[in-house]
């Protein structure tokens, strides 16, 4: 270094570097300022779930699912909400990430900060604790909705609040690192919503939200068991409507143990997709 | 290349770089050298090979071949102390559409331990009105700007400029200008690529001009193809039209012109070749379009 240099270096105010925690709180934060300015992706995100919980659950209405005579009976229009928290879960996690991941790298938001000393994972801190906050408003939102409409009960048991953390936080985690790792697959942002809309799509229909899981086809139930949202679906059942429904299950019970390994492989195999898939700058740049 | 200065004190060193994209050669053979503290101007049609070059200095860019190093540091193996001491201003700018402008460079200054002060830099780059406005809202030369105010938040050592001033008015160049000379003699060194050769005569301590992936000249603006020791094209009007004499005496023959008219000569001009005539004759011979 020049004596020119050294001097310049001398003459700086020492001000203290954020260290990487508070880093990636303010990652998160601008993240996550980023999200609500954008209108489209508030509505798109936080939104579109709850209009979709409206129109289902106001064609589902209160076709009772128990067998007749049973107490407590439940609704379709219950079983259905339970598996739009999922899906909203899924939304800000999976859906979220994997559509505007592209685009930022597209636009070389991505390579800009990859230009920056701040360390890699404090971008992807930035994006889990902006996701964190976004699956908190939308599961408020959707419940909120769910028991004003739909005569959801809250959890009324720790142990039932217990299991509502347990599979929202491991299934937002795995959702969050399958976007990010899925972020890789589409080529340019503007074919992301392209590749991951119908995957979602599909995930939903065949993992029990819009119909009864147990009603579907073997081989679609045995597909849908592949992926998290069959079993994050079904977590919530346990929480949401009464254990008598447990003997409607394909296997006779909730399977809680299954749920959280199901769940738990995910988040451990999003992380490797991650760290194999995830790219800063676009495939023509080298 | 650049007398008195050894390979270990260049601020940037590059030689024999070589680099290809499938069966398309980018840069072939470049070699460079830039002391600290001064500007280096890459100039360059499109497709010539600058930014790939650049790139690569950034460490954004494998190469297939040759010895780089920036700050003594092959960028190749940039590792968060040297992105401290390097900043980047890319030729795309990658946008955060529904952040406000202070909001973006009070971020990225966290990123570093000594930054400017984040309000002193936007006034720096002519933002201070807009300060407080979405970056969308921004002209294409604002956005520049911003950029430009990212890349010099952490007050780097190493400067790098990839096309700064595309889309900027003729004011807003100028005040960019201002800006680099500022930069430049608290002794930043800095490598710019640019199509305006207006823009490297003005910055530039020494220019290279790059084509078909190899550097075709490296000299002061000056003195560029040989520009300082052309012939001066001494030009009039006669009764029989339009005159014009080469020469290396222009004054003499205006001297001559001034006693045959006796007085003003009608249509008076003396040229010599301007760095864009050096430059597009370069190019012309290297068989590139010019840009």
């Amino acid at each position: 270094m020049s004596a020119l240099a050294t001097e310049q270096e001398a003459a700086r105010p020492a001000v203290r570097q954020a260290g990487g925690l508070s880093l990636a709180l303010a990652q998160g934060g601008i993240e996550f300022k980023q999200f609500v300015r954008t209108r489209e992706s508030l509505v798109f995100t936080l939104l579109f779930p709850v209009m979709l919980m409206l129109i289902f659950g106001s064609i589902f209405g209160s076709v009772i699912i128990t067998p007749e005579g049973e107490v407590p009976a439940v609704t379709l229009s219950q079983y259905f909400v339970t598996g739009m928290i999922a899906s909203g879960i899924m939304a800000t996690g999976f859906q979220n990430l994997a559509i505007t991941i592209p685009i930022e790298r597209d636009r070389g938001v991505l390579k800009r900060y990859r230009g920056t000393p701040m360390p890699k994972w404090v971008f992807f801190a930035g994006k889990i604790l902006c996701v964190a906050a976004l699956a908190f408003i939308a599961v408020v939102l959707l419940l909120g909705v769910a028991v004003a409409l739909y005569d959801l009960r809250l959890p009324d048991t720790g142990q039932k609040w217990f299991t509502f953390g347990w599979v929202s936080v491991l299934g937002l985690i795995a959702c969050t690192l399958c976007g990010i790792a899925f972020s890789g697959v589409a080529k340019t942002g503007r074919s992301g919503p392209a590749v991951v809309t119908p995957i979602a799509l599909i995930l939903q229909f065949t993992s029990g939200v819009f119909f009864e899981y147990k009603d579907l086809p073997h081989w679609m139930q045995q597909f849908a068991a592949l992926f998290p949202l069959k079993w994050m679906c079904q977590g919530l059942r346990s929480v949401f409507l009464p254990e008598s429904f447990a003997s409607q299950e394909v296997a006779g019970s909730f399977e809680l143990g299954r749920v959280a390994l199901v769940l738990a492989a995910w988040c451990v195999g999003g992380l490797i997709l991650c760290l194999v898939g995830f790219r800063w700058t676009t495939k023509r740049e080298g | 290349m650049v007398p008195g200065v050894t390979h270990e004190e260049l601020a940037i060193s590059v030689s024999g770089l070589r680099k290809s994209y499938a069966d398309n050669v980018a840069v072939a053979g470049v070699d460079l050298a830039v002391p600290p503290g001064e500007v280096f101007a890459l100039l360059g049609p499109n497709g010539a090979g600058k930014t790939t070059t650049v790139e690569i200095l950034e460490g954004f860019r494998t190469r297939d071949s040759g010895q780089v190093s920036v700050l003594g540091i092959d960028p190749a193996k940039a590792d968060r102390d040297w992105r401290r001491r390097v900043g980047i201003v890319l030729q795309g700018t990658g946008e955060f559409d529904e952040l406000k402008v202070h909001e973006v460079v009070r971020h990225f200054a966290r990123f570093y331990p000594h930054p400017a002060d984040p309000d002193e830099v936007i006034e720096r780059v002519g933002l201070s009105e807009k300060a407080n406005s979405r970056t969308h809202t921004l002209s294409g030369g604002q956005k520049r700007r911003l950029d430009v105010a990212l890349g010099i938040i952490s007050q780097p050592e190493v400067l790098f400029l990839d096309e700064p001033t595309t889309g900027f008015d003729p004011a807003a160049r100028r005040e960019f200008w201002d800006l680099i000379r500022q930069l430049s003699h608290t002794g930043t060194t800095i490598l710019l690529t640019t199509h305006y050769l207006d823009e490297a005569e003005a910055l530039a301590d020494r220019v290279g001009v790059i084509a078909r992936g190899t550097m075709i000249a490296v000299s002061t603006p000056a003195e560029l193809g040989g520009r300082h020791l052309a012939t001066a094209t001494v030009s009039w009007r006669d009764e029989g039209g339009p005159r014009s004499e080469e020469t290396d005496r222009p004054t003499e023959v205006v001297q001559r012109l001034a006693a045959s008219f006796g007085g003003e000569v009608p249509e008076l001009t003396v040229t010599r070749p301007t760095l864009e005539d050096v430059y597009l004759k370069m190019i012309g011979e290297n068989g590139q379009e010019p840009a």
